[in-house]
C-alpha cells in the first residue's frame, strides 16, 4: 500500500542533526540540545509504530507499506527512486532501531553531561539514526548502500569522537579502512545483481522487489565462471562481515570502544552492526538459492560465536568483554542466517539489541561511577552501590548467558535448534560458545559488582548512582530483556509463535521435522550448558579466587594466546598493513625507476630525433627555400638593369629594335 | 636634277641625327632640338614625295607643301609647351639634366 509518511522516519532525525550541527554551538541552549535530539528520534518512534500498526491492518499477502518520494537516478534504462519500503522484517529493524535508538539518546543526555562538544555529539547520534533508517527502509539495494555508507561514516565518526588521543583517532580509521574492504565486496555484489538481471531480462534495476520477482533469472547465469548468484551472494556476505564484524573483518569492532560508551551500546552491539544480518534476511530469496554461499555463512557465524567467545574469556576490559561478546552473538546471528532460519537470526538480533544496549549502558553507568575506569579488576563490590545498573546488568547478563525465560534464551536456543537440524557440528560448536558466554558473562558481573572493592581511595569515595536520565532506559531495556523473547516459544511450549508469524511473509521460515522431544533435550542441554557455565564462572571469582591465576601460570601459553587474541591484530598488521606499505615502496621504486626512466628515456630519444630533424631542416629544407629566394633575388638584380627608368634607353631600345625589325622585312622584301 | 632618293637620303639622315640627339643628350633642350630635327626630317620627306606626285593625281598637288607648313605650326606649338615645361622643370629642380630629374625611382 502506498502511504505518504513514511519519509518522516529518517528525515527529521536527518534535519534535527543538521539544526545541532550548525546552531548547536552558538544559538541553541545545552538543554535544548539534547531536547531536540531526543524528540526527533521519538517522532520517528511514533511515526514507526503508527506504520506498524497500519502494517498490522492489512491482510498478510499485501503486508507492505511504500512510500515513493522521487526519481533519484534517472540514466538511460535506470530508474531508481527514492523509495521506502516498509514490511514485517523492516519494522522489526525499525522499532528495534527508533526504540533502542531513542532509549540510548535519553541515556545520552545524562551520560555525556559533562562534555564539551555535546552538540557534535547529538548531530552525529541523529545523523547515525537518519542513515540507519535509510538503510533499513531503503527500497532499492543503491539505497540501502547510501545508508550503508552513511552508518559507516557516522560510526568513525563517533569512534573517534574523542580524536585529541591518538588511539581513538586510530580506531576510528581502522574501523573505516575494514569497513571499506567489506563495502567494496557490497559494491561488487550489488552491481553483479545488477548487471546479471538486466542482461537476462534487460530490466536494469536496483529494487529489491525487482529482484525478488526476477530471483529465478539467476540460476542459469554465471560470471568468470562461478554462478553469478554464488559470486553476488558471497560479495555480499563479505560486505555483512566488514559491516557486522565477523571473521575475517571483525578486527575493527573492539577497537570502536574508542567511541563514549552509549555509542558502543547504539551503533557497536545494538544497531550498526545488525546491519549485515538485516542486508542477508532482506535477500534471503537470493542467499536461499545459493547453497554454497549459505554453508560459509553458516561456518564464518559458528567460528566467529566461538573465537570470539574464547577471546572475551581473558578481557579485562569491561567494554571489550562487552565487544567480542557482540562479535561472539553476531556469529549466532550469522549461524542462523547460513543454515536459513533468517527469522531466528532476526530474533536473536531484537533480543541481543535489549540485552546488550542493556550491558554496555550498564558498563556506562559503571564507568561513570567509577570516575572513568574501564578495568574490571580494578572494580568489585559495587553491587550495594549502584544497585539499579546492579539489578538491571544482571539481568541482561542473565538473558545473554541463555537463561529462561529472558529473551536471550529463546531466540539463542532457536538457531542452536536450527543448527543442529542443518549439522550437528554447528550446534556442538555454538553449544560451546554458548558455555564461554555464561562463564565470561559472569566473569564481568562477579568481578564488577561482587567481592570486594579493588578501586583506591578516591574512587572509591566518587563512586554514586547515575541520575535518572540513565537509569530510567536501563530499566526499560531491562523490561524488553525479560519479555522481548516470549514472541516466541519453542515449539514444545505452544504459548506464541508471533515473531516467526509475523515475518512469513518476506523470509522462509523453516519449521525443523525433528520431533518436540528432541528439540526439550536440546534446550535442556543449552540450559545445563549455561548453568555449567555460571557455576564455573562462581568458583573462579566468587569462591576459589585464586583459581583463575592458577589457571592462567598453568597453561600460560594458551592463556597469553587468548589475552592477545590470537595476535590476530600483529598478524594483520604484519601481513596486511605492512605488506600494503611494502608494496606501496616497491611501488614507488618501480614507479621512480622504470616508469621514470622509461619516461626519461623516451624523451631522450626524442630529443636526438628533434636535433636531427631540426638539423635536416635547417639545412636542408631552409636551404632549398633560402635557395629559391637567393636565386630569385639574384635574377632580379640583373633584371633589374633593364628598367633604367630613363626614356631615353627605352627610346634607344626600341629604335634598335624598329631598325632590326626592318632590316628583317626590307631584306625579307627584297628577297622575294 | 636632284633624285628623290637624294632627298630620301638626306630625310633619313636628319631623323638619325635627331634621334642620336635624343637618345644620347641628357640636356632637355638639346633633346628639344634633336626633335625638332625630327620634325624637319619629315617634313622634308612629305615635300619632297609631294614635289615628285605624277601630275596624273591633281587632287595630291601640293597637300604635302600643307602637311609640312602644319608641321611648322605644330613645331613651333610643341616647342612652346616643351619649353615652358623645361622651364618649370628647372624651377622645381633646379637642373634641366634627365637623369637628375626622377622622383619615381624608388
Amino acid at each position: 500500500m502506498e502511504v505518504n509518511y513514511l519519509w518522516l522516519i529518517p528525515l527529521v532525525p536527518l534535519v534535527s542533526s543538521a539544526v545541532i550541527r550548525f546552531l548547536g554551538k552558538k544559538v541553541l541552549p545545552r538543554s535544548l540540545v539534547h531536547l531536540i535530539a531526543c524528540s526527533s528520534v521519538f517522532v520517528s518512534f511514533s511515526v514507526t509504530v503508527y506504520a506498524f500498526f497500519a502494517l498490522k491492518g492489512l491482510p498478510e499477502e499485501q503486508r507492505y507499506l511504500t512510500n515513493g518520494l522521487f526519481p533519484w537516478l534517472d540514466v538511460g534504462m535506470l530508474q531508481t527512486w527514492i523509495r521506502f519500503h516498509f514490511d514485517p522484517l523492516s519494522a522489526v529493524m525499525t522499532l528495534v532501531v527508533t526504540g533502542v535508538g531513542f532509549l540510548i539518546h535519553l541515556y545520552s543526555a545524562g551520560y555525556m553531561s559533562h562534555e564539551k562538544e555535546y552538540e557534535r555529539y547529538f548531530a552525529y547520534l541523529n545523523l547515525f539514526m537518519a542513515m540507519m533508517l535509510i538503510l533499513v527502509l531503503a527500497d532499492s539495494l543503491i539505497l540501502m548502500f547510501v545508508g550503508w555508507e552513511g552508518v559507516g561514516l557516522c560510526s568513525y565518526l563517533l569512534i573517534g569522537f574523542w580524536f585529541g588521543i591518538k588511539e581513538n583517532a586510530d580506531a576510528g580509521k581502522k574501523a573505516f579502512i575494514v569497513n571499506r574492504i567489506g563495502d567494496f565486496g557490497f559494491i561488487l555484489g550489488m552491481l553483479t545483481l545488477f548487471w546479471t538481471l538486466g542482461l537476462e531480462t534487460n530490466l536494469w534495476s536496483f529494487d529489491i522487489s525487482v529482484l525478488r520477482n526476477h530471483a529465478d533469472v539467476f540460476s542459469n547465469a554465471t560470471v568468470f565462471g562461478v554462478p553469478a548468484l554464488t559470486f553476488a551472494t558471497l560479495m555480499l556476505f563479505v560486505g555483512a562481515t566488514g559491516k557486522s564484524a565477523q571473521i575475517p573483518l571483525y578486527v575493527w569492532l573492539p577497537d570502536a570502544m574508542a567511541g563514549p560508551t552509549p555509542v558502543s551500546a547504539l551503533i557497536h552491539a545494538a544497531t550498526m552492526v545488525t546491519a549485515g544480518v538485516y542486508m542477508i534476511a532482506r535477500l534471503s530469496f537470493l542467499f536461499d538459492q545459493a547453497p554454497f554461499t549459505l554453508n560459509i555463512v553458516a561456518c564464518v557465524g559458528a567460528a566467529t560465536a566461538f573465537f570470539a567467545a574464547t577471546i572475551g574469556v581473558a578481557q579485562n576490559d569491561i567494554k571489550k568483554v562487552l565487544a567480542y561478546s557482540t562479535v561472539s552473538q553476531l556469529g549466532y546471528m550469522f549461524l542462523a542466517c547460513g543454515v536459513g532460519a533468517y527469522a531466528s537470526g532476526i530474533f536473536h538480533l531484537m533480543t541481543h539489541a535489549f540485552f546488550k544496549a542493556l550491558l554496555f549502558l550498564g558498563a556506562g553507568s559503571v564507568i561513570h561511577a567509577m570516575s572513568g575506569e574501564q578495568d574490571i579488576r580494578k572494580m568489585g563490590g559495587l553491587r550495594k552501590k549502584i544497585p539499579h545498573t546492579y539489578r538491571t546488568f544482571l539481568i541482561a547478563t542473565l538473558a545473554i548467558a541463555g537463561v529462561p525465560p529472558l529473551a536471550g534464551f529463546f531466540s539463542k536456543d532457536e538457531i542452536l535448534w536450527q543448527a543442529w537440524n542443518q549439522n550437528p557440528v554447528l550446534w556442538l560448536v555454538a553449544v560451546v560458545a554458548a558455555l564461554l558466554t555464561a562463564f565470561y558473562m559472569f566473569r564481568l558481573l562477579f568481578l564488577t559488582f561482587f567481592g570486594e572493592c579493588r578501586a583506591n581511595e578516591e574512587v572509591k569515595h566518587h563512586i554514586h548512582e547515575s541520575p535518572l536520565t540513565m537509569i530510567l532506559p536501563l530499566m526499560i531495556l531491562a523490561g524488553l530483556s525479560v519479555v522481548g523473547g516470549w514472541v516466541w516459544w519453542p515449539s514444545f511450549i505452544p504459548i506464541s509463535q508471533i515473531f516467526p508469524h509475523w515475518l512469513e511473509t518476506v523470509v522462509v521460515v523453516n519449521h525443523p521435522h525433528g520431533s518436540h522431544s528432541l528439540e526439550a533435550i536440546l534446550a535442556f542441554a543449552s540450559l545445563a550448558v549455561a548453568g555449567a557455565g555460571i557455576y564455573v564462572a562462581y568458583q573462579f571469582y566468587c569462591v576459589r579466587t585464586e583459581l583463575p591465576n592458577f589457571l592462567a601460570t598453568r597453561w600460560s601459553g594458551v592463556y597469553r594466546l587468548i589475552q592477545n587474541k590470537y595476535w590476530v591484530d600483529e598478524i594483520y598488521e604484519r601481513v596486511f598493513v605492512n605488506g600494503t606499505k611494502r608494496l606501496s615502496q616497491a611501488c614507488f621504486w618501480f614507479d621512480s625507476k622504470i616508469v621514470d626512466g622509461m619516461v626519461n628515456g623516451a624523451s631522450r630519444t626524442l630529443r636526438i630525433l628533434v636535433l636531427f630533424d631540426g638539423t635536416f631542416d635547417r639545412w636542408v629544407v631552409d636551404g632549398l627555400v633560402n635557395f629559391m629566394g637567393h636565386q630569385t633575388a639574384a635574377l632580379g638584380r640583373q633584371v633589374r638593369r633593364l628598367q633604367t627608368g630613363q626614356i631615353q634607353t627605352y627610346l634607344g631600345a626600341l629604335a634598335i629594335a624598329l631598325a632590326a625589325i626592318s632590316l628583317v622585312w626590307v631584306s625579307r622584301t627584297i628577297g622575294s | 636634277m636632284v633624285s628623290l632618293s637624294s632627298y630620301l637620303l638626306l630625310g633619313a639622315f636628319l631623323f638619325a641625327a635627331g634621334l642620336a640627339c635624343i637618345l644620347i643628350r641628357r640636356n632637355m633642350i638639346q633633346v628639344l632640338m634633336g626633335v625638332e630635327l625630327i620634325f624637319n626630317a619629315a617634313a622634308l620627306n612629305f615635300v619632297a614625295f609631294s614635289h615628285f606626285t605624277p601630275s596624273s593625281l591633281p587632287q595630291l598637288a601640293l597637300s604635302g607643301q600643307v602637311v609640312a607648313l602644319f608641321i611648322i605650326v605644330l613645331a613651333a606649338s610643341e616647342a612652346c609647351v616643351a619649353l615652358a615645361l623645361v622651364l618649370s622643370v628647372f624651377r622645381v629642380f633646379g637642373t634641366v639634366h634627365i637623369d637628375q630629374v626622377g622622383e619615381l625611382r624608388g
